[in-house]
């Protein structure tokens, strides 16, 4: 029991996992978590990493965790991962040709909603 | 309301239908590409990751002739299967080089014994750091890295026997 117990200890490492363990500072952990629930896991493709279990998932939180800790910018971060893993890895898709549609259909169904009551409306008269 | 009202409803089910055959004739492909293929390799320096290899830092690249890069770990099981490819890479003169994914020094050494061993140099990259740095979502992948140090492809999933004549031509291809 005491040579497992000895084991554990040696393997544990200096440094604390940031994958699983939370920053010390309470705001740059609200800025690390707000920032995994928006980036996708990759190899779970369905989660974002703030939800995976995968040790994959585990290195992305440590990533976010480390580069919020030396101060960076959660965008910055976001804009490293989208230059390695394309638009794909954030679960805030901007603006382009391919999610223009995206955006557009909301205003767009709107639009249609406005226009049939309008002509029913009419009708009634 | 309007005659050609009446076909709307058709229209809609016919451009329905258009996009579902069109998803089962060709199912989507769910590999994570990196973007960063024609870019140049992110700058790194792994730590050796078994005794009597030396580790892998970026500088070991771009010297002129191209090299494979592949990302693996001793406990995935694809990279078993791919193993025998890589001894042929090999055998025909292309120099590889990997990085092993949340690994123990102990670990790569027996599947090495077990497998063969292709690789001129080994990075331990424990935490992923490097694989994250180069757009890489899983294990085995590999990277051709041409003479000046640009990624210039990237091979997801292990690599398939019918795919080594392909393999020698771009790295020729990549001088």
């Amino acid at each position: 029991m005491s040579l497992v117990l000895a084991l554990a200890l040696a393997a544990a490492p200096a440094a604390p996992d940031l994958g699983n363990t939370q920053l010390p500072d309470p705001h740059a952990e609200a800025q690390a978590r707000a920032l995994m629930g928006e980036l996708r896991c990759v190899v779970c493709q369905g989660q974002s990493i703030a939800d995976s279990d995968a040790d994959m998932a585990a290195d992305m939180r440590a990533l976010v965790r480390q580069r919020i800790a030396r101060g960076e910018d959660p965008s910055q971060i976001r804009d490293w991962l989208i230059e390695r893993y394309g638009d794909y890895v954030s679960y805030d898709p901007p603006l382009s040709g391919a999610t223009a549609l995206l955006w557009a259909t909301p205003i767009l169904l709107l639009g249609i909603g406005a226009w049939i009551a309008r002509s029913s409306f009419r009708k009634r008269r | 309301m309007k005659r050609w009202l009446i076909w709307a409803p058709l229209a809609v089910f016919g451009a329905l239908f258009a996009v579902v055959a069109a998803g089962l004739m060709r199912p989507a492909d769910t590999a994570v590409h990196s973007t960063l293929v024609d870019k140049p390799l992110p700058s790194f320096e792994l730590e050796p990751m078994v005794p009597g290899k030396s580790g892998l830092a970026s500088t070991d690249f771009g010297r002129g002739t191209p090299h494979l890069l592949n990302v693996f770990a001793s406990w995935c099981i694809p990279c078993i299967a791919e193993a025998p490819q890589l001894m042929r890479l090999k055998a025909r003169g292309i120099p590889i080089d990997a990085i092993a994914i949340h690994d123990k020094g102990p670990a790569v050494v027996a599947f090495l014994r077990r497998n063969g061993d292709p690789y001129d140099r080994i990075g331990d990259d424990s935490r992923s750091r490097v694989q994250l740095s180069l757009g890489s979502s899983g294990v085995p992948e590999t990277f051709l890295i041409d003479g000046r140090g640009r990624i210039v492809r990237q091979y997801i999933g292990d690599i398939r026997a019918d795919q080594v004549d392909q393999i020698v031509r771009d790295v020729a291809a990549a001088r």
